[in-house]
């Protein structure tokens, strides 16, 4: 409970309630007074009236007849059964002895101003003696004989006294009433808050699972609680990343280390010999290069997955990036006695980092040409559909349909593939350019029908906006080679290298 | 010839000066940047090998004080940092040439001795010549023995690069980086594969063979 005091949203439905009951009070005020006024100017009303219509009679009918019609009036009032008479009359001789009227005595009045007078008159009504005040005019007929008519204002006594009871029963409903919904407006409020509060508090404690959930009306708290949500899910995903990137290093570079400290071990166990301790040395040294290799490839990933040299992209022709590391693989292709064909279209601009692109792309031709035992490579630069396009094909045994995916993901080497030498983050580094340069990458078979369906791996960048030279729309069909200068390069049969 | 190198970590320092004065060099260390700047400053020194970040005063920090100071000593820069962009600002800083740490020492080597012929060479010339190897950099023409050698545009810029270094030992590395401005590691042996291409058409057929394989380093090409 002090913990609801607390809560904001209890102070809400407090400031809440109070301007609601002062506004009902207010409310109920201005009746309680207007309305009083108004029965009582309407009591002086119906006086007046009456004072009209028995003057009319005293004119026509003298002293006598207004006795008279005074004796009348208040019979046929008292017919009316259970009902005090409303209407008081009272005339006297000039010593104020009663000569009709239904006041037996003139009654001690108090001058009100106007000819109006008010006294009090109790009546005896289902055996209670009730006081009430009653407001009256005085005429003095001629004679000096008074006349007065007066009005009971019990009806307006009675009014008031609704009113109060009504003014408060309505202060105790509307308590009532603030206060359960102010209840139960907080505690709906702070069941959403809670839920939040809960689920973060298990998250805190590391069941990164958990999720805000959401009532479905669409209303702040869902907004709040999808936005929440949605949070979560990115930090999940990057957590998931960055668990499987440790987990990975851990094993794929402890294995190596764990081999290269049993084989220094080894070394030492057995019986001291210079020649082993050199080649032990050089074997250590040689693994020491292929574990900073792997290091540096996934400090090469990792800042590329950072975005941190987006800000350093500018435009560069993707051809001629091409054309280079085509240039440094051509004859890697032909001493392994592959086809490489390279084509490319005049001018493909793109905004993007000339290193990183540079080692995409190697990286690419790399895995081609590791992985054809025989036929062909081929590295395609074109601009198709408003993109440039890489395209990097071979007929080596491909890549089966459910594990193109996961070839991107770090270490992934297939079975089959761990012979060659590679530490499997070649596609993962493809993967964190493509998507600094804003781009795509995926694998597709090259030759589907064929027993060695082969791979092909698409790179798909957006073309820089003001890419000089460069006509986006012109080469609409892009298996066709670009028109224009397009350089072909294809090598000829394996050549005798000699000695190497 | 001498040499200072400024570098805090001691088993480094001992490394690179043990593995330098093995290879004929005299060698001082100095362990500080502000040490290691007023002995450069003496100008006793051939080449300096300047840690990146030291205690006392930033490596890159004294680079440029000993440029300011007009003294035009060659230094090659050691890093952790390997990046395009911190290679860009060693360079742009004054240094002559940016090793990334970890490193084999022939590679550190190879780069101090490029670095220290630069200097005495020839400035401009036109034309090399290694044995009978010629080369005319206007005609882009090479020959060897009276004979036309007809090479690709990228195997002529090799083979430049090799001749402007005739005689010292330079890395698969160094030729990535100078011939093709590569700073990545190919996994592929590339440029075994475009040296051999080289030696076929420069030696195959001659004498005596220009181009040696030097095993753990690199490549040297001389007449010797």
């Amino acid at each position: 409970m002090t913990r609801l005091l607390n809560t904001s949203a209890f102070r809400l439905a407090a400031i809440y309630f109070a301007l609601f009951a002062t506004s009902v009070l207010a409310l109920l005020t201005f009746i309680y007074f207007s309305t009083a006024d108004f029965i009582e100017a309407q009591a002086e009303e119906t006086v007046d009236a009456e004072i009209r219509g028995l003057a009319e009679q005293y004119r026509e009918h003298g002293l006598a007849g207004l006795v008279e019609i005074i004796d009348q009036r208040i019979a046929a009032a008292q017919r009316t059964p259970s009902r005090v008479d409303d209407t008081l009359y009272l005339i006297t001789d000039p010593l104020l002895h009663k000569l009709a009227g239904n006041l037996e005595t003139w009654p001690e009045a108090v001058e009100r101003g106007n000819g109006w007078v008010s006294f009090p008159v109790t009546e005896e009504i289902g055996g209670n003696v009730e006081t009430d005040d009653a407001r009256a005019s005085v005429i003095v007929l001629p004679g000096n004989f008074h006349l007065l008519v007066g009005r009971n204002l019990r009806d307006a006594r009675l009014f008031r006294m609704r009113i109060t009871d009504t003014l408060g029963w309505a202060a105790l409903i509307t308590l009532a009433l603030g206060v359960a919904g102010g209840l139960l407006m907080t505690r709906n409020m702070l069941r959403k808050v809670d839920a939040v509060n809960r689920t973060s508090t298990r998250i805190i404690h590391g069941d990164l699972s958990q999720r805000v959930p959401v009532s479905g009306t669409g209303d702040e708290f869902d907004q709040l609680a999808q936005n929440l949500n949605a949070m979560l899910d990115q930090i999940e995903r990057l957590m998931a990343g960055m668990r499987q990137v440790t987990d990975n290093i851990a094993h794929d570079l402890r294995t190596p280390l764990a081999r290269l400290r049993a084989r220094l071990e080894v070394t030492l166990i057995e019986k001291p010999d210079e020649t082993r301790y050199a080649n032990a040395l050089r074997d250590t040294i040689n693994e020491a290069d292929r574990l900073l290799g792997t290091f540096n490839a996934l400090l090469s990933i990792a800042e590329a997955e950072a975005g941190s040299r987006r800000d350093g992209l500018e435009v560069v022709d993707l051809a001629e990036i091409a054309r280079d590391v085509a240039d440094l693989y051509e004859p890697v292709a032909d001493e392994a006695g592959l086809g490489f064909k390279f084509t490319v279209g005049d001018k493909v601009m793109v905004r993007g980092d000339r290193h990183l692109l540079s080692q995409a792309i190697a990286n690419l031709l790399d895995n081609a040409l590791k992985y054809t035992p025989a036929g062909s490579v081929a590295l395609r630069v074109e601009t198709g559909g408003g993109k440039a396009r890489v395209e990097v094909a071979d007929t080596g045994l491909g890549v089966p349909a459910d594990r193109r995916s996961a070839v991107f993901d770090r270490f992934v080497r297939l079975e089959g593939s761990r012979s060659t030498p590679g530490n499997g983050l070649g596609l993962s580094l493809v993967r964190a350019v493509a998507k600094l340069h804003d781009g795509t990458v995926w694998l597709e078979d090259n030759q589907p029908d064929a027993a060695a369906p082969g791979l092909k791996v698409i790179i798909e960048l957006p073309l820089a906006a003001s890419g000089a030279g460069s006509e986006p729309d012109r080469d609409l069909t892009p298996l066709l080679p670009a028109p224009g200068p397009a350089l072909a390069v294809t090598a000829e049969p394996p050549r005798d290298l000699g000695e190497v | 010839m001498k040499l200072l190198v400024i570098e805090d970590d001691r088993e480094a320092g001992a490394y690179i000066s043990k593995g330098l004065s093995e290879s004929g060099y005299v060698v001082d260390i100095a362990a500080e940047g502000r040490d290691g700047l007023f002995m450069a400053s003496s100008g006793n020194y051939d080449a300096l090998v300047v840690d990146r970040m030291l205690p006392g005063m930033d490596g890159l920090a004294i680079i440029a004080a000993l440029r300011s100071a007009e003294i035009r000593v060659p230094v090659l820069i050691l890093s952790a940092l390997g990046a395009v962009d911190d290679r860009v600002k060693g360079l742009r800083a004054g240094g002559d040439d940016y090793l990334v740490k970890p490193f084999a020492f022939a590679e550190l080597l190879a780069r101090l001795e490029a670095l220290l012929r630069r200097g005495s060479g020839p400035p401009t010339t036109t034309k090399l010549r290694v044995g009978e190897l010629e080369m005319d950099l206007l005609a882009r023409r090479v020959q060897r023995g009276g004979q036309d050698i007809d090479l690709l545009p990228r195997e002529f810029r090799l083979l430049e690069f090799l001749m402007r270094h005739v005689g010292q030992v330079v890395t698969r590395t160094m030729l990535l980086e100078n011939v093709w401005d590569y700073h990545f590691d190919p996994q592929t042996n590339v440029i075994d594969v475009h040296i051999s291409r080289l030696r076929q058409k420069i030696d195959k057929g001659f004498g005596k063979p220009l181009l040696h394989t030097v095993r753990g380093a690199g490549y040297r090409l001389s007449a010797e």
